[in-house]
């Protein structure tokens, strides 16, 4: 019998495209035997703008990057400029940013996790991370006024202390989660048709992943060991007692284990910063007016994403010449063509799903 | 008691013996208990599918820590009332392209063959409104109709989500139709009738779902799949196929298809509860207040599972049905049949 492929329009209006990325699939029946992704339905033009901003200007429009971890956003930001300017900043400050941090990894790969098994049919299954995250939003808008785009750290520190309603808010989530985690563990990790749905669905090669860039979580779940928190570390993680899980076969199964893995680890590193939380100032003494010396820095830090990665260049006014985000949202899609050959369209979405990006990342 | 048990029995029978009074020949007499059993069975129907539609979204509301609908009327009662006449004034949009008398009529073609299966339900004592002799035989082939409008829904809408929608409708109704009526079949080969009211007549020791639990398992499954819920709503599969077959309907239309969906599903849950869970049998309270408990929770069950389960991919469907479900309710029907002839005839020697 003679058959005929079709193209058909997944995106940029779907909803498992999670906002507007479109990837036009060319279809044998159920069948992809083609794809091409189209990215950029949500460029602002960020890089560009940030030429015209200073550089505290410049802190918000990093929380509208990855917008499910603002802060994470932020602190690579500004820590590239302390890099640049050689500021160093009081211990207190490092502290609070490295609890936030993993707050937000905490706060995102609740979205991820919960959005991923929504997406492969289980709407139940987003409500509860969605109220682990919400403790967490919670808190942060205790602390910054503004539940996703905070704009909290500042070059040399943090914007102002912990707010008095924020250590509560914390107590009560450290006494919380871990009965959620065990509850999720329990509804969702032998679940015959999750299981069904995910193992050996859009495998990726330690080698594949490696070669086409991938970080963060999708790296790791394809069994590379790589966290630049641990191999290059940055702020105070050294301090910290935490591993890194890596998963076996890179499937989507083991893109939903290491997220998982890597909350409860993020819980541990929160636990201990809030244990050895020193008292004293968040803010070193950095000049009013912030200008850099001539010259150019890269630095990294682990996301929940992925590496982002924050390349300045100063000409020595209050204005940067350049920035560059490498954003790892954007270089893990670029998988997608090759993997989704040969899957069915469950399986595209899945695939979609278990990468966890955020279209705000990836258009930039 | 007495009373309350027969109400509508009583109902009907003063509606016959006025209209007769009246003076009216047999044959009027009986078109117009006819019109009266049609008019019973829509209201039923109608009442079912927007109590059900609330039922659910409160039910799921439960599950996922939040209130459900709440607003409107005591604790949201009325919010289907509400939506169904926002829905009724919203304007029907048919997409260029598509083919207009099919992609209008699935919506109601839709209802046909649930009102045909609720014909021969039995609601309580003596109250079906045709006791067919071959009741669970014409349930089967009116349910089978169902495939139809939805294909045409899928096919009309000149739309390509919706193509793929219908094609994994007809492909998934088709393979859990066999499941399906093989799982009947254990409980006809031991009671010997095909019709309902003597099903529920031979479950008032023990309900068939003792004597046939597997049976009762495959039956929950297909029951599922036909009625295109999760783990099974492929053909509508939100996540994938946008909204599947419904994905070019709107307003009437697409409440229509959402309506007849609940209806479905409490036809089938009827089903199962005459079947294996013994019908309107039950201590003190009227037979039809039983029945309508047992449907109740056993509605509440499918409701439960669609919010629990993640969705099954089109391929591991199609290898259930046929390399798992059709074999074990084959094997079903066959140990049921072995079962029946020893008990029946003794060992032989």
């Amino acid at each position: 019998m003679k058959t005929q492929t079709y193209t058909l329009n997944l995106g940029p209006q779907h909803p498992s495209t999670h906002g507007v990325l479109r990837v036009v699939l060319e279809l044998d029946g159920e069948t992809c035997v083609g794809s091409k992704t189209h990215v950029g339905y949500l460029h602002r033009g960020i890089e560009k703008i940030l030429e015209d901003r200073t550089y505290p200007q410049v802190i918000p429009y990093t929380d509208r990057l990855d917008y499910l971890a603002g802060i994470n956003n932020n602190l690579a930001y500004v820590q590239t400029i302390e890099k640049l300017m050689n500021i160093e900043i009081p211990e207190r400050a490092e502290y609070i940013r490295v609890m936030l941090s993993e707050l937000m990894r905490i706060a995102s790969h609740m979205v991820g996790i919960g959005i991923y098994i929504m997406d492969l049919g289980a709407i139940s299954a987003v409500f509860y991370p969605f109220i682990e995250r919400e403790k967490i939003l919670d808190m942060m808008s205790h602390l910054s006024g503004s539940r996703m785009t905070f704009n909290y750290l500042r070059i040399g520190g943090i914007a102002h202390d912990l707010h008095p309603d924020f250590k509560p808010a914390l107590d009560q989530f450290i006494t919380e989660f871990p009965r959620f985690i065990e509850d999720y563990h329990r509804l969702i990790d032998e679940n015959e048709i999750f299981i069904a749905r995910t193992k050996k669905t859009g495998a990726i090669t330690a080698e594949k992943a490696m070669s086409y860039g991938l970080t963060g979580p999708n790296l790791r779940a394809s069994g590379v060991n790589h966290d630049i928190r641990k191999t290059n570390p940055y702020s105070i993680y050294d301090r910290f007692d935490f591993e890194v899980p890596v998963g076996e076969n890179g499937d989507c199964y083991d893109r939903y284990v290491v997220r998982m893995k890597e909350v409860e680890e993020s819980f541990k590193i929160i636990q201990q910063a809030y244990k050895e939380l020193p008292n004293g100032p968040v803010m070193a003494k950095v000049p009013k007016l912030i200008k850099p010396p001539v010259g150019d820095v890269y630095h990294q830090a682990e996301n929940p994403k992925g590496v982002l990665g924050c390349y300045v260049v100063s000409d020595g006014t209050p204005k940067p010449s350049r920035v560059h985000f490498r954003r790892p949202s954007f270089n893990n899609i670029s998988i997608f063509d090759e993997i989704f050959i040969g899957h069915k369209i469950a399986d595209v979405v899945a695939i979609l799903a278990s990468f966890d990006f955020v279209l705000g990342e990836v258009d930039a | 008691m007495e009373f309350l048990n027969n109400i509508f029995v009583y109902i009907a029978q003063w509606i016959r013996e006025t209209l007769a009074a009246l003076g009216f020949t047999p044959v009027w007499v009986e078109m117009g208990m006819g019109t009266v059993y049609l008019v019973s069975i829509l209201g039923v129907c109608t009442l079912a599918a927007l109590f059900y539609v609330l039922w659910e979204r409160k039910l799921a509301g439960y599950i996922q820590y939040r209130p459900g609908p709440n607003r409107l009327g005591p604790n949201g009662w009325f919010q289907t009332v509400a939506d169904a006449i926002k829905l009724l004034t919203k304007e029907d949009v048919v997409p260029c392209g598509a083919d207009k008398p099919v992609h209008l009529l699935a919506p109601v073609f839709i209802f046909v063959p649930t009102v045909l299966a609720l014909a021969v339900v039995p609601f309580g004592k003596g109250m079906a409104a045709i006791d067919l002799d071959l009741g669970i035989f014409y349930l089967i082939a009116v349910t089978s109709l169902s495939t139809i409008p939805i294909f045409m829904g899928g096919w009309g809408s000149n739309n390509k989500y919706s193509l793929l929608g219908a094609m994994r409708a007809v492909a998934q109704m088709i393979s859990y139709e066999i499941p399906l009526v093989f799982s009947l079949l254990g409980v006809v080969l031991i009671t010997g009738t095909l019709q309902l009211q003597g099903i529920v007549a031979a479950q008032s020791n023990i309900w068939f779902v003792f004597l046939q639990p597997v049976a009762f398992l495959i039956f929950i499954i297909a029951a599922t799949a036909e009625t295109n819920r999760a783990p099974f709503d492929l053909p509508e599969g939100e996540s994938e196929l946008t909204a599947g077959i419904y994905t070019e309907y709107s307003g009437m239309k697409w409440a229509l298809f959402f309506l007849a969906e609940y209806c479905n599903l409490f036809i089938v849950s009827a089903i199962g509860v005459t079947v294996f869970l013994g019908g309107w049998q039950g201590p003190l309270l009227p037979s039809w207040v039983w029945f309508l408990i047992k449907t109740h929770l056993l509605f509440s069950f499918f409701i439960w599972i669609r919010w629990t389960f993640p969705r099954i991919r089109v391929d591991q469907l199609m290898n259930f049905g046929w390399k798992f479900l059709v074999p074990l309710s084959l094997a079903n029907v066959f140990i049921t049949g072995i079962g029946v002839y020893i008990y029946y005839n003794g060992l032989g020697w």
